[in-house]
């Protein structure tokens, strides 16, 4: 009982929570408190209501002291990623075109995480409009890595990331397009899971490209991250992709008796640019697999190597249709030089949006424009085809796949941010997860000797996030990396 | 040279439904504007549309009213531009996969007179797809101000072929796509409430040539007589072109009412790249044969066969048929009374000549006249009338006044005739007695019948008729006047 409240586990705070040993108003000042000390060095929070979140934790312990707590998250502060609404709180998304926008409205995440009792905790920093793989794309600020405040906490979901490694919050939302939560959760040495898509309603989610777009947790633990998917799963009337498929009882699912699973291993896949140290750790993640009676099975994913290319143009053009709403009329900034309607959209499109966006659009615009849609966007949507086959394929065979979620640990701020190619390597592993619309997963799996972390991707079948935190969990069993802590 | 004009016709038909297109909000005309919004009309950051299943029914009906062949698939596309009047600056529509293909409209020509019927024919439709509607603007000296009430409402774009040649037909195809619509419950279809709005294609050719000219675009057409004036007006435009050598560029042009006159608004050079890509946010929806024969058994008659079944069953004349069967509410009050009577031809003309005449005169200044439903006479209590008339109760001329008091009071036939005393007399000792009285005093008359001139017996049922206050039976009257007169 001696350790400080911020460096529990949700699990283990619900646990006390429940035993009444605490209450929320402690467990979230804690974290209050330790935002106010590290978060100068961190940087992970666009935006904090102190007096809001204690009002929640105080309303929290009423609740469990009348009898009527409402379940494992009742009284947890949660972060909450600055591209997911919250009614009366800011929503800017990292991008200056919504310096001054307040959302009216709840997501439908967040409507279930109020029902469930949680604490919204703040407004965490992303890359704008989620384009990005370091948070260097922010419009406001840069987030560090805790583990190396000269290093990036990768992205998008850079400051859901910080928060939790740096025990700001015990748990955050991110949002996953191309790897915005497995990415930076594998470089701040967290887990972070992309649920299937359809399983976690976007209403309420800035879209960037819908189609790809998934809210998920980011956590310490599997056990942390099955507690979140239980209240954040399930069908939602509002957003049509969403899926009405039963939900499992992921905590189940976690403490289940060890099964020998059968895991996939694409070694063609992992390419030139994979980091000796990164793949040491992954060799060693799969030898401990091996270890516990898993089968280990050679995989091809012949098309995988596409999914960068088709990524950059599915993607693309969904945003440059998702973000043509900001346009100086009715909510976003309006430029104050602009002369007449079209202006209105030139001028403060031109001063609103930062440069990977403005890139990302006009890519967009160009794979969908007059005689190039045939060649890019439809021809694209047909590998993407081809990827999700290779993958079907695949789980014909095995249960899951193994990869690194990203070929590098974290790199230096400013390494990249000049050459948008290699940022965009970043998301090599984990983008054509989402192309073919699965759930995947990034564990801590290692450090490397100059004690960054590194992550571990577990891909499953359309929803098997059980299956996924049980290979988790396995491993974090045997392993104490996701325990560590940086030292701030 | 003699020219043809050929025509096409897109139509816009707001669709009658309780909310918006993609999400739960009321959608009706006259509100206080940006009331009937919420965060998805104004596509703020994170809401995502949900399909108006009513909607897809009611577009669906449309296309099995004009023989359209019905997707298996309802395919959402994104159609890309900015406008404020656009809330997401794109518009959910239907591009390659519509929900209706093909399918025709009856229309009806204009006889060579009012009262005479016009020749038929099919104009032949290109597709039917559904979308959302914009917003409205209002432009001042500095300023425009948007009104969103109307963005998201759930709209019909109608393609016909370019299968019309005057301004005629497409006054006939837009008047019976209006009276179809109505019937059947699809849409109000008011121009001025923007609920119907007609964009027209027009090229002019050389009579007997086979390839299409140049087409322009009408936009603004804001009426009916709009439409008429602005194709016409176009087709002389293009025609007075061509004779002076010039080519008729591809562009839209305004009409201006005002004016009088068509005017350029941009050429095909700066028309749109609309960059249509299939909306990620909506799952296509399969729509099965099932429900599609479900909606077809929901069809109510069309106006035009119902005319042809009245004309045929009934031998009603086209001046009460044209006038009944595009109203569905007129026409089912009609079938209903004949139900209660039996004779069709009495209750047409109490419809034609005495209730719309009186629908209208009950109506406040200016305004449209009442509909069936605000009648005070109902179906059934009008079939009580006809039935009295029929039994020989009282008579034709009793009957009108007998009419404006139901339509005063509401009352039955039966209550205003037994409340006012005007069952027929059949009282023969009493009218004989009436008639000894008047043959007495009208020498004049009586001479002149007994000379000869049989038709001075009129004159004398005249008075018969008033001193009985037209209570007599005029068929008694005769025979007991004949009688004394020997």
């Amino acid at each position: 009982m001696s350790e400080p409240l911020h460096t529990l586990t949700l699990a283990e705070l619900s646990r006390r929570l429940a035993a009444k040993q605490v209450t929320s108003e402690e467990v979230t000042r804690a974290f209050v408190e330790r935002t106010r000390t590290v978060e100068p060095k961190v940087g992970a929070f666009l935006h904090r209501d102190e007096a809001d979140t204690m009002a929640q934790a105080r309303a929290s312990d009423q609740r469990r002291a009348a009898g009527k707590s409402l379940g494992p998250l009742d009284g947890i502060p949660i972060g909450i990623k600055d591209v997911i609404a919250v009614k009366g709180q800011p929503l800017t998304a990292a991008s200056k075109i919504l310096q001054k926008y307040i959302s009216p409205y709840d997501a439908t995440v967040i409507e279930k995480l109020n029902a469930a009792g949680a604490v919204r905790w703040g407004r965490l920093n992303l890359d704008e409009f989620a384009m990005g793989s370091s948070t260097e794309n922010s419009a406001y600020q840069t987030t560090s890595n805790p583990w190396d405040l000269t290093r990036i906490p990768g992205g998008s979901s850079g400051g859901s990331a910080a928060c939790v490694s740096a025990g700001e919050a015990p748990a955050a939302l991110g949002s996953d397009t191309g790897g915005s939560i497995r990415q930076p959760a594998s470089l701040c040495g967290i887990v972070g899971l992309k649920p299937t898509y359809g399983l976690v309603s976007r209403y309420g989610l800035a879209a960037f490209a819908s189609s790809l777009d998934q809210i998920g947790p980011m956590t310490r633990t599997t056990e942390d991250a099955a507690l979140l998917m239980q209240v954040l799963a399930g069908h939602d009337h509002r957003d049509s992709t969403s899926l009405k498929q039963a939900v499992p009882d992921y905590t189940a699912a976690l403490h289940a008796p060890a099964k020998k699973w059968k895991l996939g291993v694409p070694r063609d896949f992992f390419g030139n640019g994979l980091d000796p140290e990164v793949r040491a750790s992954i060799e060693a993640a799969i030898k401990f697999y091996q270890g516990q009676g898993c089968e280990i099975v050679d995989i091809k994913l012949p098309h995988a190597e596409l999914g960068l290319p088709v990524y950059y143009i599915i993607a693309t053009a969904e945003a440059s249709s998702n973000l043509a709403r900001y346009d100086g009329i009715r909510y976003t900034h309006r430029s104050t030089k602009a002369a007449d309607a079209v202006d209105i959209y030139f001028k403060s499109r031109a001063e609103g949006f930062g440069p990977e966006v403005k890139r990302r659009i006009i890519l967009g615009t160009y794979v969908l424009s007059s005689g190039y849609y045939d060649a890019y966007y439809l021809r694209a949507q047909k590998v993407r085809t081809l990827i999700r086959r290779d993958f079907e394929n695949a789980f014909q065979q095995v249960d899951a796949i193994l990869t690194p979620t990203a070929p590098t640990p974290a790199f230096k701020r400013g390494e990249k941010s000049d050459d948008p190619l290699a940022m965009y390597l970043s998301d090599i592993y984990t983008i054509s997860v989402n192309l073919a619309g699965l759930p995947g997963m990034s564990i801590p799996c290692g450090f490397t000797k100059s004690n960054l972390p590194i992550g571990l991707q577990l891909i499953g079948r359309p929803f098997a996030e059980a299956d996924l935190l049980a290979m988790g969990r396995m491993f974090e069993t045997a392993h104490d990396f996701h325990s560590r802590r940086a030292t701030l | 040279m003699e020219f043809e004009a050929v025509i096409g016709l897109e139509v816009h038909v707001q669709l009658k439904t309780r909310t918006k297109m993609f999400t739960r909000v009321a959608y009706h005309y006259g509100e206080q504007p940006n009331t009937l919004t919420n965060p998805v009309v104004l596509a703020l950051p994170g809401v995502l549309p949900v399909m108006n299943a009513e909607a897809i029914r009611k577009s669906i009906k449309v296309g099995l009213m004009h023989g359209c062949k019905i997707a298996e698939v309802c395919k959402w596309d994104r159609k890309n531009y900015f406008y404020p009047d656009n809330p997401k600056n794109y518009q959910i529509s239907q591009y390659d996969q519509p929900l209706c293909l093909g399918g025709g409209v009856e229309i009806e020509l204009p006889g060579a007179s009012r009262n005479i019927q016009g020749a038929h024919r099919i104009v032949q439709l290109t597709r039917i797809h559904l979308e959302e509607d914009v917003g409205k603007l209002t432009h001042y000296n500095n300023d425009s101000l948007v009104d969103y009430n109307r963005a998201g409402a759930p709209l019909i774009e109608i393609v016909s072929e370019p299968d019309m040649h005057n301004s005629d037909e497409v006054f006939a195809y837009l008047t019976a796509l209006r009276t179809n619509l109505v019937a059947a419950g699809i849409s109000d279809c008011d121009m001025e409430k923007g609920q119907l709005r007609c964009d027209a294609n027009v090229s002019v050719r050389p009579k007997g040539e086979t390839k299409l000219g140049t087409k322009v675009e009408l936009k603004n057409l804001n009426s009916f007589s709009g439409v008429r004036n602005g194709v016409d007006f176009e087709i002389k435009r293009q025609i007075a072109a061509i004779q002076k050598g010039e080519r008729i560029s591809q562009e839209t042009r305004r009409w201006d009412a005002q004016l009088g006159l068509t005017q350029s608004m941009r050429s095909k050079e700066q028309a749109h790249d609309y960059r249509y890509f299939p909306d990620p946010d909506l799952m296509p929806v399969r729509v099965t044969p099932e429900q599609i024969e479900k909606l077809r058994k929901e069809l109510p008659e069309l106006p035009f066969d119902k005319q042809r079944r009245y004309q045929k069953e009934w031998e009603l004349p086209y001046t009460i048929t044209s006038v009944i069967c595009p109203d569905r509410e007129l026409s089912e009050y009609f079938e209903a009374a004949v139900a209660a009577c039996g004779n069709p031809k009495a209750v047409a003309n109490y419809i034609a000549n005495d209730l719309l005449r009186e629908l209208a005169a009950a109506a406040p200044m200016g305004e449209s006249p009442l509909t069936v439903s605000q009648s005070k006479i109902t179906a059934a209590t009008l079939g009580g009338l006809v039935k009295l008339v029929d039994s020989g109760a009282i008579s034709k001329q009793i009957a009108k006044d007998v009419f404006l008091e139901m339509f005063q009071t509401g009352e039955t036939a039966e209550t205003v005739v037994d409340r006012k005393g005007l069952r027929t007399q059949s009282d023969t000792g009493a009218l004989e007695k009436i008639c000894a009285e008047i043959v007495a005093a009208n020498p004049k008359p009586v001479a002149e019948y007994k000379a000869g001139k049989l038709t001075a017996i009129n004159a004398l049922k005249g008075q018969v008729m008033k001193q009985t206050k037209g209570q007599a039976n005029p068929a008694t009257v005769d025979e007991v006047l004949k009688k004394l007169l020997g």
